[in-house]
């Protein structure tokens, strides 16, 4: 709750928090605020501007960019996001066992990332890809594969940290759980490294989802995808460049708001970089 | 109370190829009896923050074996309220999440009693000599003497058989060890707590503890009444005491 009053505080990190959560919203319920069908083609007004019926225009084949923009967080925001948590979930728990246990067990666990990490992301990806064929669920497969391991490695480390301050040696000293002192002493420590990292890595997840959706790779042909779309807008980028406009846009500011959450959760979850509000005023 | 008895230890140094380990402890036997204020006094890297953490369990010996009241203490439950410790980095000795209420909470909560907490904390914190208005402070909006204050409060709270102090008051100036080493000389003799004084400072030793134990690679040199400092007889123990008649 402290952490929720200290982001209400900071105006940035409470709005972007707020812009996120209304875009992830109205994802979920895109079938019910889009205007028209995304799918729907209407060859007569193809590439028409923006009209009251057609708020943000239509694109090559007609379709209601607002629309196809709606449906396309879906998959350009929602499911990156369930990746996002599934493979920061896979890590944190791995991370924890290597730098809480130490011994053998953080032998294993950190060889596995060492060579999970010794792939580049594209590089698997695309393999994967290849093997599985085409399709924005293979590409999310291949990230939460690829990725716990770069989390985990983060969490271990900020876990052997903080395993050795003082006050955990006293809680173990007055008889603490190790549950306790794990829940009491290093997650919440730690949560703040994982937020962060989790939230720069959502934008970088996204951009990285666009650019393999550009390439063809992501989802399948005409359902809705920021990258996709702007990759559709490419080809009449100067005679229609406001077409990449939209897409470019809803990316760009989600990408943003991310960002500026990852900033203003370390502060919020830090009382060290919290400003105290009393000098101030 | 605290019985080590023949205790050994040694640390790994975990190379690649081979490991090779490097004896820290050997044969470590002391006692220390209700209420009495142990020194443990030694050079830097002779192993007296080692043999600390065995005495409050975190760490265990290859051999040997520490007792309280008969209970080995590397079982959890039998340090639960027995054994308390107060550090040298006041800096990361209570965490930066918890308020000073938070952190002296700790131990009580650990130990389920049924008194108004609000009311102890508040008693707590006026014993060590800050104001109750501290309770909602952050540690890092504490000075170094103040953390330590606080971390000596939590250390008494549950009222434990003893407390480990490893260079507790090394890291403070002067005039705030001297108010520190009086502080608690007074709370021993209200509380009848046990205290192990790990220090390299043996004019501090002197000042609080009753006995003295002269440390040195690993091994006890000497354990000595300090009131009979002067008939030290291990050259070691000689050359220390002669550095603080220098002094
Ligand atoms: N976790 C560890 N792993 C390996 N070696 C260790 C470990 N902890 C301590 N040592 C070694 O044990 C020796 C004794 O260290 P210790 O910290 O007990 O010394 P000390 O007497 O407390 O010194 P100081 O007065 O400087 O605090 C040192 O040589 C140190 O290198
Ligand atoms: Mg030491």
């Amino acid at each position: 709750m402290r952490l929720i009053r200290n982001l209400v505080r900071d105006k940035l990190g409470i709005t972007s928090l707020l812009f996120l959560v209304l875009v992830m919203l109205m994802g979920v319920f895109a079938p019910i605020i889009a205007p028209h069908d995304p799918l729907a083609i209407n060859m007569p007004l193809r590439y028409a501007s923006p009209s009251w019926e057609h708020l943000l225009g239509n694109d090559h084949l007609g379709r209601d960019v607002l629309s196809r923009i709606l449906y396309g967080i879906r998959a350009s925001v929602l499911w990156i996001f369930l990746a996002l948590i599934i493979s920061v979930c896979i890590g944190t728990v791995m991370g924890f066992i290597a730098g809480y246990y130490r011994g053998i067990v953080d032998s294993i666990i950190m060889r596995i990332c060492d060579v999970m990490l010794s792939f580049p992301v594209y590089v698997i990806t695309i393999a994967i890809v290849g093997i599985l064929g085409v399709g924005l669920e293979n590409i999310l497969f291949a990230f939460v594969l690829m990725k716990w391991a770069w989390f985990a490695r983060i969490i271990r480390t900020s876990v052997l940290q903080y395993i050795e301050m003082e006050y955990v040696k006293y809680a173990r000293t007055i008889g603490l759980s190790h549950r306790s002192i794990i829940l009491r002493h290093i997650l919440p420590l730690t949560f703040s490294d994982i937020a962060v990292v989790a939230s720069s890595s959502m934008s970088s997840m996204i951009l990285q989802i666009s650019g393999l959706s550009f390439l063809g790779l992501g989802i399948k042909a005409p359902n809705a995808e920021w990258g996709m779309m702007l990759s559709e807008a490419r080809e009449v980028m100067f005679t229609r460049p406001e077409l990449m406009i939209a897409p470019g846009v809803a990316i760009i500011s989600v990408v943003i708001g991310f960002n500026f959450l990852s900033d203003s959760l370390q502060v919020a979850l830090n009382p060290e970089l919290r400003q105290p509000s009393k000098i101030i005023e | 109370m605290l019985k080590v008895d023949h205790v050994d230890k040694s640390y790994n140094n975990n190379g690649f190829f081979k490991s090779s380990s490097r004896k820290i402890l050997e044969d470590v036997s002391f006692e220390c009896s209700q209420g009495e204020c142990l020194g443990i006094i030694g050079e830097s890297g002779s192993g007296k923050s080692t043999l600390g953490r065995l005495l409050i369990g975190i760490e265990r010996p290859e051999r040997g074996s520490i007792m309280i009241n008969g209970e080995s203490i590397f079982k959890r439950k039998n340090r639960k309220s027995k054994i308390s410790v107060v550090f040298q980095d006041y800096r990361s000795s209570i965490n930066p999440f918890f308020t000073v209420e938070d952190a002296i909470l700790e131990p009580l909560r650990a130990i389920n009693i049924e008194e108004n907490l609000a009311v102890i904390i508040d008693k707590l914190l006026i014993q060590v000599g800050l104001s109750p208005s501290y309770k909602h402070k952050y540690p890092h909006e504490l000075s170094g003497g103040e953390a330590q204050r606080v971390c000596i409060a939590r250390a008494i709270s549950t009222e434990p058989s003893y407390i480990l102090f490893d260079e507790a008051i090394s890291s403070l100036d002067v005039s705030i060890q001297l108010q520190i080493l009086d502080l608690l000389k007074e709370l021993k003799n209200s509380y009848k707590m046990g205290y192990i004084f790990i220090t390299h400072d043996i004019q501090a030793a002197t000042y609080i503890c009753d006995r003295l134990l002269i440390f040195k690679d690993g091994r006890v040199q000497e354990t000595i009444p300090t009131k009979d400092l002067h008939l030290v007889e291990s050259p070691y123990a000689k050359k220390l005491l002669k550095n603080l008649i220098l002094f």
